[in-house]
């Protein structure tokens, strides 16, 4: 029924198949997703010269402000999906992250030379990332018939990525606009409009389910808990578990390479974009295949890409393209397909607690590998380190591969 | 349907207007441009010494340019860089790339402040600093964290560049470590702060890893680094070559001027109450200087007996990344 929507939304024009194929909804999901990543990102690129060259901050400091992050996204992320299920305020949950995003642009305006006050910003800012992510995919998942929710969230990761790779484009573009690569205000100025004009798309465009629940279900299912316990769920929360087990983060990849190359530091931050556009390209195919040969032989197929990646890092073989390609591969395959194989086993009524749930536990197993890598690396070197982590994805690829068919 | 979508052409539009309005109204407003001419042409040559060459952080036409001060002038040259040393006739100026805002490079100059050698990095200016001789030149650039997920760790580089034979050492990272006379690795080691000895091989400098921060000794040649001592950042060897100036990391996250003696390993703290971050230069073997930040834009340089007594004394206002000349 929600393919009807195509009709009322502009944002489908775009592309035949894809309209035929995808509602209206996904499209303006993923729009909002675009801007708001250039806006997120377009602060990103700049903020450390802002707080070392514009503020004199030490790199001490930098580091705790940058540290501050990474454990304040899982909790919000829980809280925001629970609210969303239990007040059954989706849009207005992922709104409010948005718009939450959005003012952490003005408070970095705000905040001036006040180390606190950029920490209370780069804070509120990922507590906003934290709220919106899971009732956003829950969306995704509420917007697409099943068999097409490879494609679905395919569309959307590809959408985002290319938000990602516009962000720092657009902060030059500014820089230039201004003259001076000291114009940080005006990066963050243009920084919230985007973000503003990301939270109006949600508002104008991104529809929400809104019947009411049954009666039956209201009265029979007052905690999320029992949807979780279902061993579907169980199922896919461990292959996510798994999946951040096996992954040793992206600074440890394009560190190995840069040392392996004897690379220059000028060519260091292209690592990444070279791996995010090999994400972009790849993931709506690889969510388009995922529906047609079944999600849980694609992220076994990622497992296998990955495990290409450690084998080579550990090697010494292959080309840094090859290298890349396969990576973003990994994360084509996996990243939008593992919400779409944890969409349709949690029922609609904690759809998005249960997307929480995963996300989390993914992110969560994710910091305990990276530092278990890291000590690995410190106790053996990078080679034996990467031999470990191309074992643990041997391992894991079977596993995923079951728990997800 | 159709009126949002108006609206959203409208809001994009206007919301488009405001982010490259404010943009070119910042260029505008730039206070580093010169807006008003200097009241002396600038200077096109380093002036001789003795005299401090520092990066101006006065408001007008001087801000984000050098300066040489001494014999009670203030020469403005005709150069800019966010952080500057210069010794033994090479100068290296850490700055903004003319045609490309936000990108940095690391440039060479002469006496006459002409450009000899340069090269673009990715990342931020943090400290730089050439040998006695003029050789030897190491950079430190801060390397932004990885932006597409979330673990992105700040990271420095440190560099070194020999001059008479173009070896480069894009980062130290390479270099093999010995942990208390143990070899090490590990992936989360990073250098910065570099000074260099008389003999333009050997080398001092910071390193980080698993939390802790160390004084190195490094050989260049060798391409190898020990660990000496823990909580020495920022060293600066003294022209004579017998202590290291460095700044000693406090509870709370900052940190104070002292003096390492490297023949007794003790540490002399100096006479500078306030919170510095800033690699120390010496002025001449009694004397270290060192910038101190004063708001968000400006920053003065101070001078203390080296010795651990006397008290600071204003040297160079309104400056920063102080060298000094002849």
């Amino acid at each position: 029924m929600y393919l009807s929507t195509v009709r009322s939304a502009p944002v489908a024009r775009e592309g035949g198949p894809v309209r035929r194929l995808l509602s209206g909804n996904v499209l303006a999901l993923g729009l909002v997703s675009l801007v708001t990543d250039v806006s997120a990102e377009m602060v990103t690129a700049v903020l450390p010269a802002y707080l070392v060259l514009g503020l004199h901050l030490g790199m001490v400091q930098y580091g705790v402000l940058d540290g501050l992050h990474a454990g304040m996204t899982a909790v919000f992320r829980l809280a925001g999906g629970y609210a969303a299920d239990r007040w059954r305020l989706r849009k207005a949950v992922a709104g409010f992250g948005y718009g939450l995003s959005a003012l952490a642009r003005l408070g970095l305006l705000a905040a001036g030379p006040s180390v606190a006050g950029i920490g209370g910003a780069l804070a509120a800012d990922r507590i906003g990332k934290g709220l919106r992510t899971p009732p956003r995919d829950a969306l995704i998942t509420l917007s697409a018939p099943e068999p097409m929710l490879g494609r679905a969230f395919g569309l959307h990761r590809t959408m985002d990525a290319v938000g990602a790779f516009l962000g720092p484009l657009a902060a030059l573009g500014v820089l230039a606009l201004a003259g001076s690569g000291q114009a940080f205000s005006a990066v963050f100025v243009a920084s919230f409009c985007a973000a503003t004009l990301g939270v109006l798309l949600l508002t104008l465009f991104v529809r929400d389910r809104r019947e009411p629940a049954p009666l039956a279900e209201r009265r029979a299912r007052t905690s999320p808990q029992e949807p979780l316990r279902a061993p579907g769920m169980r199922r896919v929360w461990s292959a996510a578990v798994l999946l951040g087990l096996v992954t040793i983060g992206d600074g440890f990849v394009y560190l190995i390479l840069q040392r392996r190359e004897d690379l220059s530091i000028m060519w260091f931050p292209l690592l990444a974009v070279g791996t995010n556009l090999a994400y972009l390209l790849l993931a709506t195919p690889m969510g388009w295949l995922a529906d047609r040969v079944g999600r849980g032989t694609t992220v076994m197929a990622g497992c296998g890409a990955l495990l290409g990646v450690y084998v080579l890092l550990a090697t010494g073989g292959g080309s840094v393209p090859l290298v890349l390609l396969l990576y973003g591969t990994f994360y084509a395959t996996t990243d939008g397909v593992l919400m779409a194989c944890a969409g349709p086993v949690v029922p609609e009524r904690w759809r998005t607690s249960g997307m929480a749930v995963v996300q989390t536990g993914q992110a969560l197993a994710y910091l305990v590998s990276s530092a278990a890598f890291g000590a690995v690396w410190q106790m053996w070197g990078p080679a034996p380190a990467c031999w470990a982590a191309a074992g643990a994805v041997a391992l894991a690829l079977p596993l995923c591969g079951r728990w997800l068919r | 349907m159709r009126a949002r979508v108006a609206v959203a052409i409208l809001a994009t539009v206007v919301l488009a207007a405001v982010a490259v309005g404010v943009a070119l109204l910042s260029g505008a407003a730039r206070p580093d441009v010169p807006t008003t001419p200097f009241a002396a042409p600038p200077v096109t040559g380093l002036p001789a010494g003795p005299g401090v060459l520092a990066r101006s952080t006065a408001e007008g036409p001087e801000y984000g340019r050098l300066v040489v001060a001494g014999r009670g002038r203030r020469d403005v040259l005709a150069l800019a860089c966010v952080r500057v040393y210069a010794a033994g006739g090479t100068g290296v100026c850490l700055r903004e790339e003319a045609d490309a805002p936000g990108s940095y490079e690391t440039v060479l100059f002469d006496t006459r402040l002409r450009k000899t050698w340069s090269s673009p990095f990715a990342g931020v200016p943090s400290r730089a600093r050439v040998s006695a001789s003029g050789r030897m030149v190491s950079w430190t650039v801060f390397v932004q964290g990885d932006s597409y997920s979330d673990a992105g760790a700040f990271s420095t580089r440190s560099g070194i560049l020999d001059t008479r034979t173009g070896d480069v050492a894009g980062t130290l990272e390479t270099f093999a470590v010995t942990r208390d006379g143990r070899p090490y690795e590990a992936a989360d080691v990073n250098f910065w702060g570099v000074t260099f000895a008389a003999d333009d091989n050997r080398f001092y400098a910071t390193m980080s890893t698993g939390g802790r921060t160390y004084l190195v000794e490094g050989d260049f040649a060798a391409r190898r680094v020990r660990t000496l001592r823990q909580n020495v950042e920022c060293p600066s060897l003294s022209p004579d070559g017998t202590r290291l100036a460095f700044k000693k990391p406090q509870p709370g996250g900052t940190w104070r001027p002292a003096v390492l003696d490297l023949a007794t390993m003790s540490e002399t703290p100096l006479a500078e109450t306030r919170a510095v971050d800033d690699q120390p230069a010496w002025l001449d073997d009694r004397t270290v200087m060192y910038g101190v930040k004063r708001g968000a834009r400006h920053s003065d340089v101070w001078a203390v007996p080296a010795d651990g007594g006397g008290r600071a004394r204003l040297l160079v206002p309104d400056a920063e990344s102080p060298a000094p000349l002849g």
